[in-house]
């Protein structure tokens, strides 16, 4: 699984780094990036999943796989 | 004090239709806005009324969600409706950014990022939990005291005077000022002018001692600040440290309230919270969904429909972000609070390019001003509930509330 945060939709809520740190970093700005190029480990699957869904402007997108 | 007079009752005559004629500056509107919305949502979704000039009211998350993000259609020249049309020029508005339109906006809200990022605000926990704890030293022993007045409306007063370098005991001063701005609504216009020219007094002594003594905070940030290679105006320095006051205190003040009225009023939820402390995320972002203060409001620039309601330039348009919240086609539940939703999309900072610039500082006073009360007082009850009085206008929060230790 990959994760991707389109910088154009992220406003930085800051959803996603509250519910997975080891997923996303975010920058002096606030704005959200993926870290490890958006490789999700097999256990995190969950807590992507969960970011996808609570940010409130719809910028995360999963890939399967 | 602003609390004397956020019990005055309204000016306005009351509301017989809220399809037509609806006012959210009566004495009504803050005693059950959210039943209000409800009733709304599904007789009249996008309402209209005369007055304040001609103002819309969307209450469904999908109006409000589009509103939000177009800034086309709708200008934020002022966000806060009042009798009158904001005479401040565009594309700056009165209090940058919250009042600016694209393209002007992203630099002004730029350069106030960083010091609200989740690093920064970090940094600022510390501070605010010692606050805490120092407020709650002041009541420790009462059997009853006022959650609203003697806790949580100091917090985010305290918080933001350390981040713009003003002396912590001008608090008091604060208040009023901001509930002039922003729950008053209903005054004359020559009075809100008066009240503003007050603020603008205060803020032109507190920028003076800045220029004479500059140190490392966000007003002397503002001071050095520049856009284009030029320094900011300094009308652009006054109205964003106006803003900084104004949307940071009353707006929290009302989600630390609402959030301690809920666990008083519901033991089971309390007694959950506190038995499980790993729940404090969702429950926040719970809180911040059902109990969001915040509607803000747009003008219409440009002809417009939406919901099939066809808007004309300049009319008001309120943005319920707290409507929106409770909209049951966009959530499960939705009139329920669920301490573990782990699905929460809520717009309780808003939508779009005006997200909420202070919303890490916000969650992190709340979150701490939750856990030392529920650390020191695991245990309490609503006092007296037919004394508790929320707020009219646009920011929603109780502003008395009694409540009673029980352990
Ligand atoms: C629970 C507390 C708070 C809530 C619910 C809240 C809500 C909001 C909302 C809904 C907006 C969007 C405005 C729009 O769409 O026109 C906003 C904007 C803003 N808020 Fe907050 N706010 C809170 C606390 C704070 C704090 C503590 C600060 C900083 C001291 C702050 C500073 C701002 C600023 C600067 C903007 C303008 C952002 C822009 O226009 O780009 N807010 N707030
Ligand atoms: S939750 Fe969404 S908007 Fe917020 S920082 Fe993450 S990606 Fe950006």
């Amino acid at each position: 699984m990959r994760i991707h945060v389109d910088a154009d939709k992220c406003q930085g809520h800051n959803r996603c780094y509250a519910i997975a740190p080891e997923l996303f970093d975010v920058d002096d700005l606030g704005y959200a990036t993926a870290l490890n190029d958006g490789v999700v480990p097999a256990e995190l699957e969950e807590k992507a999943r969960l970011a996808v869904a609570n940010c409130p402007e719809y910028a995360i997108t999963i890939e399967e796989g | 004090m602003s609390d004397a007079t956020d019990h005055q009752l309204s000016s306005h005559p009351p509301v017989t239709d809220w399809t037509t004629d609806f006012d959210h500056a009566v004495d009504e509107y803050a005693a059950r806005a959210p039943e209000i919305w409800d009733e709304l949502r599904s007789a009249c979704p996008v309402a209209h009324s005369e007055r304040y000039g001609g103002v819309w009211l969307p209450t469904r998350h999908e109006d409000v969600a589009a509103i939000a993000y177009d800034t086309e259609h709708f200008t934020s020249r002022s966000v806060v409706v009042t009798e009158g049309r904001p005479i401040a020029p565009a594309p700056r508005g009165i209090a940058p950014p919250i009042s600016s339109d694209p393209p002007f906006h992203q630099e002004a809200r730029r350069m106030l990022l960083p010091a609200f990022s989740p690093k920064a605000v970090n940094e600022l926990e510390p501070y605010t939990r010692a606050y805490c704890n120092e407020l709650l030293d002041a009541v420790a022993g009462a059997e009853t005291f006022d959650a609203a007045v003697d806790y949580a409306q100091h917090i985010p007063v305290r918080v933001i005077a350390k981040m713009l370098g003003f002396p912590p005991e001008d608090g008091d001063i604060f208040r009023r000022i901001v509930h002039n701005a922003l729950e008053a609504v209903d005054l004359p216009q020559e009075q809100r002018m008066m009240n503003f020219l007050t603020l603008d007094e205060y803020l032109r002594t507190q920028v003076q001692d800045h220029l004479d003594n500059p140190r490392d905070d966000l007003t002397s940030f503002l001071l050095n600040a520049e856009m284009d290679g030029e320094p900011l105006a300094p009308e652009h320095v006054g109205g964003t440290i106006a803003l900084l006051l104004i949307a940071g205190i009353d707006t929290t003040w009302s989600a630390i309230g609402a959030s301690l009225w809920h666990l008083a009023a519901n033991p089971d939820d309390l007694a959950r919270l506190v038995a499980e402390p790993a729940l404090m995320p969702t429950a926040i972002e719970e809180f911040l969904r059902y109990y969001a203060p915040v509607t803000m409001a747009r003008l219409v620039a440009e002809p417009v429909e939406i919901g099939g309601c066809p808007m004309q330039p300049d009319e008001w348009v309120l943005l319920p972000f707290p409507a929106a919240n409770r909209d049951p086609e966009f959530f499960d539940r939705a009139d329920e609070v669920v301490l573990d939703r782990e699905v929460n999309r809520h717009a309780a900072f808003g939508l779009g390019i005006h997200r909420c610039a202070g919303s890490n500082l916000a969650r992190m006073e709340l979150r701490v001003a939750l856990e030392t009360f529920l650390e020191r007082f695991p245990s309490f009850t609503l006092a007296d509930p037919d004394a508790v009085r929320w707020s009219r206008g646009q920011v929603r929060g109780p502003r008395t509330l009694p409540v009673r230790i029980t352990s």
